[in-house]
């Protein structure tokens, strides 16, 4: 006797397939996570700061769960110096476009990587932190090592009224690295016009700002516009594989990429440390317009910024 | 027939001017975080300066509502409660700036700051707005009995305002407006409801007479 198709026998291979695939996937985020301890876990005002370390090193991320690229700041536990993830290096290369600043302003402290290895390379660098999270300042200094020093000070609160107040104080920051934007929420303050014409106003006339920011979404564009409106032509740093762009803004002409490239010998050697060959990134640096000018630029009256990157 | 064909496009247009008051209420709100965000950041305690004074101004509001409605109450002093709140929006969008430089200068703690700044510019609106919906019971209840059952479907018509309101901002206008191009429009739609209230009272009691 002959049954009718039922629905269940029609889509019988596309529901066990799909369960499969959903099978595979949990245990891959598993298998990932097999060696991971959880040496510390808080909920802060702002979020769920969670450390954890593996075999070769040691991460702090702000999610609960487990899926990769989320840490916010990872060190090896063998070779501390060495830079982790790949926007740092992006970051640090930035070194050929403007070198050795005498007093920075780092935006977001997360694991404290960047302050330790601006004042490794520069040992007479005043270098000011603003950091949002009391909680992620006593995390980075309880499981990464960072401290305070008479030349690396933090200021925790936020980073608005940290520049908006130095500016009225007539303060200078040759070096301005804004690194609050990885998380999974953007502070929408901190991306306008309005904003970055007053850190500007803490740049001298040879200051630098370096941005680690988002390489995907009608945000990509948004924020491209939004730098170009303030501060002209930048170099753009992106490299293949990752979810990251660095924005090198100067109140400088921009040298031109040969210019970049010359440079690059005589840091290759101090760089080294970090685990970079700095000869590389002058071929990931590029001033082209690689994104839609037609995208609205962000101001204080138009933020979507967390929307726009969905 | 005629009064009650009245009374009930009457009591359908305190529902939907309730409506209306709700749903500005919120996305004013919401809009104040955007608008404390350059001066006092977007920390905690901003939005505990705002919510705190949002809900201070909406209990003072309800108080004053209740009592304005003891005397005389009617559609045309429930219309200039819409055209009051315009007003005082007004400071909200042409002198915000202004007004968190001037605090911004002269108070250092961003707590204090955002609350003074809230206090400003919010609580006069809100205030008034807050008055709306006492007011909307008085002019909807015909009967002790059925008081419960108005004051309900009041409570039920602002606070759906207040959430789509909520939702809207958040998720759309945001992405679609600036603040102030918002906030224009919500003072363009106070004053419209405004003057349907005082055009529709003023035409009952001409009617009456």
């Amino acid at each position: 006797m002959k049954q009718a198709p039922t629905v269940w026998s029609q889509f019988k291979w596309h529901v066990i397939a799909v369960v499969v695939i959903a099978l595979l996937i949990s245990m891959a985020d598993a298998f990932a996570q097999i060696g991971v301890r959880y040496i510390h876990q808080e909920r802060s005002l702002y979020r769920n700061i969670v450390v954890t370390e593996d075999s070769s090193r040691r991460c702090m991320r702000f999610t609960i769960t487990s899926r990769s690229g989320q840490n916010q700041s990872c060190r090896y536990l063998e070779r501390p110096v060495e830079l982790v993830f790949p926007y740092a290096k992006m970051t640090l290369s930035s070194l050929l476009v403007q070198n050795e600043p005498k007093r920075m302003l780092i935006v977001g402290l997360g694991g404290g990587t960047l302050p330790d290895t601006y004042s490794r390379l520069f040992p007479d660098t005043e270098i000011v932190i603003s950091e949002i999270d009391d909680a992620v300042f006593r995390v980075a200094r309880e499981y990464f090592g960072f401290e305070e020093t008479d030349k690396i000070k933090v200021d925790v609160g936020d980073a608005r009224v940290y520049i908006k107040r130095a500016g009225l104080r007539g303060e200078k920051f040759d070096l301005v690295i804004l690194d609050a934007f990885n998380g999974e929420y953007i502070p929408e303050h901190l991306m306008t016009v309005e904003f970055l014409e007053e850190v500007k106003k803490l740049l001298p006339d040879d200051g630098m700002v370096v941005s680690n920011t988002f390489s995907t979404s009608r945000l990509y564009a948004a924020e491209s516009n939004t730098y170009r409106a303030v501060f002209g032509d930048f170099y753009n740093i992106r490299q293949a594989g990752t979810g990251n762009r660095v924005i090198v803004a100067s109140m400088q002409p921009l040298p031109d990429r040969a210019t970049l490239q010359s440079r690059a010998p005589a840091f290759k050697a101090r760089l080294e440390q970090f685990g970079m060959d700095v000869t590389e990134y002058p071929q990931y640096m590029s001033t082209q317009v690689t994104w839609d000018t037609g995208q609205r630029i962000l101001t204080d009256q138009y933020s979507p910024a967390n929307l726009l990157n969905n | 027939m005629e009064t009650n064909s009245k009374t009930s496009f009457q009591v359908t247009l305190v529902m939907v001017l309730a409506f209306i008051a709700g749903f500005i209420i919120m996305a004013i709100e919401l809009l104040g975080g955007r608008i404390l965000a350059p001066y006092f950041g977007s920390s905690i305690y901003v939005w505990g300066s705002i919510i705190t004074v949002f809900m201070l101004s909406l209990s003072i509001g309800y108080l004053c509502g209740g009592k304005l409605s003891l005397h005389n109450p009617n559609l045309k002093i429930y219309g200039t409660f819409f055209a009051t709140a315009a007003v005082f929006l007004l400071p909200l969008v042409f002198w915000s700036n202004l007004i968190m430089e001037f605090l911004f200068l002269r108070i250092e703690d961003p707590r204090y700051g955002s609350l003074v700044v809230s206090m400003l510019l919010f609580f006069l609106p809100t205030a008034i707005m807050g008055m709306i919906a006492p007011y909307s019971v008085r002019l909807m209840v015909e009967s002790t009995h059925g008081s419960g059952h108005v004051a309900g479907k009041l409570y039920f018509i602002s606070t759906l305002g207040s959430a789509l309101g909520t939702l809207a901002t958040s998720f759309y206008l945001v992405l679609w407006f600036e603040v102030n191009q918002i906030l224009v429009t919500m003072v363009a739609t106070l004053v419209l409801a405004g003057a349907a209230a005082i055009i529709t009272g003023t035409r009952s009691t001409a009617n009456a007479s």
